[in-house]
């Protein structure tokens, strides 16, 4: 199994390891609610170097990341970020990912420890494909970066603290503080540079810190002082896993994967039809016109049970109650204290209040059908 | 380090039992509870259910997780705890006392002597770390 440059100083913490992606994560340090209730009323930090990051650039740059994903790349200031989906030919999800343009014709893709390899080996292939493949330089340098999130209400108290002085690239703000939702900038940070963007993956306001693996340790430990006053805490996957599934955020290899277009995910937003070509556009034009099959809804248990949990089947209710689908994420929500969880089903059953069935152990639940995101987080200005 | 009382006998799979005459008392190890954390939700047998030695007995469920909890010893199940059952957090903070999971009238007394004691569960827990 793969260690971050953080692992030494997770054991330290004692946290509680495990396996994910390839990689030995903490999941959690103390508990998993405890954590969680930590970034939603105050702050947490979370090791994310197992995550990569993918360098794009020069002069074709532009041109071949906008046919080879699915948001419009074209829309990105120097200095800012989007979320945005590899997909394959059929439309399906090779990785949803954040991209963000660091300079004129520079690109960071950050995408999902576990599609490391895949999407270096499918933009490779792209790349070969393209018309002008000279004018693009791919890198995968995600093992000499590590990274951490911190995110919290109250981390936009102490952010500002990280840096001694104005950002030297991307968004030239004063300060970390000034950088608004999906801003990213250059800083400096005691002697190395760092990316630090207004993203996040909980639902809350909050920072992602991109760093040279050998500066992050001295990131982390500066985080954690700085926002010990404020009740940071140091959190595990299990919280990332809770915080996401409330508001939503879908999680690859859960909610995604090559047989998923983003339209049934729910992600079409990120999906510009009004820019040329790129790789699943017919597939992803046609369910955006026509419909698709089947629908991510979101759900909430109805009565005492326990926590819905992946690959439970989900019903529909009533009489002719029949199988329609799979939890694809679910968990104890620490924020409402009842079953909560993520699931495809056909689009019929997809509105809002409608009466769904969990089967939990050979016995079926009552859930409902819920607007997303289930619990409504303080998301970034 | 985790509390074993010296006058329960243990599973390996982290179970503990509380024996008085033909009665005995199951639930989970502080070991255990720990292990787990946050318990949010918890499965009991039926009540008169007859359960044989090594069944899956019981479901205890963390925010992360759900996992088995294994009849110690065999015999019909006499009592569950509502308690825990309304109160899931009682697994964590009384794992020996209220937080216990249920009763059973043992069919088979000497499949007590196959279980662990204090000092052997606590070397157990030792080195697996």
């Amino acid at each position: 199994m793969k260690r971050t440059p953080l692992f030494s100083a997770h054991q330290k913490l004692g946290a509680k390891l495990i396996e994910f992606g390839g990689w030995e994560m903490p999941v959690q340090y103390t508990s998993i609610t405890d954590e969680h209730i930590a970034v939603r009323k105050a702050a947490g930090i979370f090791d994310i170097s197992h995550m990569g990051e993918v360098s794009v650039s020069g002069p074709q740059a532009e041109a071949f990341l906008n046919q080879t994903l699915t948001n419009d790349i074209r829309k990105l200031e120097v200095g800012t970020a989007q979320y945005t989906l590899l997909c394959n030919a059929r439309g399906g999800v090779n990785d949803d990912l954040y991209a963000y343009r660091i300079g004129k014709g520079e690109y960071l893709l950050i995408i999902n420890a576990s599609r490391i390899d895949a999407d270096c080996c499918w933009l490779q292939t792209q790349l070969t494909a393209f018309n002008r493949p000279e004018g693009v330089v791919l890198q995968n340098i995600s093992d000499a970066m590590g990274a951490v999130a911190v995110q919290g209400p109250r981390v936009i108290e102490f952010i500002d603290k990280i840096s001694a002085g104005p950002a030297i690239g991307g968004t030239l703000v004063a300060r970390p503080a000034q950088l608004k939702k999906n801003q990213v900038a250059k800083i400096q940070f005691a002697g190395a540079e760092l990316w630090i963007a207004r993203t996040g993956y909980t639902g809350e306001d909050g920072f992602e810190i991109v760093a040279p693996g050998e500066a992050i340790e001295a990131v982390w430990n500066k985080v954690l002082e700085l926002g010990k006053p404020y009740g940071l805490k140091p959190c595990g996957l299990g919280a990332r896993d809770t915080l996401r599934t409330e508001v939503c955020y879908p999680l690859y290899g859960h909610e995604l994967d090559e047989q998923t277009t983003p339209i049934e995910a729910g992600v079409g937003y990120f999906v510009a039809l009004d820019k040329d070509d790129f790789v699943g556009r017919a597939v992803l034009a046609n369910q955006k016109a026509n419909g698709v099959t089947r629908k991510l809804v979101a759900f909430k248990m109805t009565e005492k049970s326990a926590p819905p949990r992946p690959h439970y089947p989900i019903w529909s209710s009533g009489v002719k109650a029949a199988q329609i689908g799979e939890v694809t994420s679910g968990t104890q929500s620490p924020s409402l204290g009842i079953g909560i969880g993520l699931g495809y089903v056909p689009p019929e059953f997809a509105k809002p209040q409608t009466p769904i069935e969990i089967e939990i152990r050979g016995k079926r639940a009552p859930a409902v059908v819920v607007p997303k995101p289930i619990y409504s987080a303080h998301p970034n200005p | 380090m985790s509390n074993v009382p010296a006058d329960l006998k243990y599973a390996k799979s982290h179970e503990w039992v509380r024996v008085a005459g033909e009665i005995a008392t199951v639930g989970i190890t502080d070991h255990a509870q720990h292990e787990l954390t946050d318990v949010v939700f918890v499965e009991l047998p039926e009540l008169h259910k007859n359960l044989k030695a090594g069944d899956a007995s019981a479901v205890v469920e963390s925010v992360k997780t759900a996992s088995d909890v294994y009849a110690p010893v065999s015999g019909e199940v006499t009592e569950v705890n509502k308690a825990v059952v309304d109160n899931p957090a009682l697994v964590n903070t009384a794992p020996y006392e209220t937080g216990w999971f249920y009763r059973i009238k043992l069919s088979n007394p000497s499949e007590l002597k196959s279980l662990l004691g204090p000092e052997q569960y606590n070397a157990q827990i030792s080195s697996a770390g």
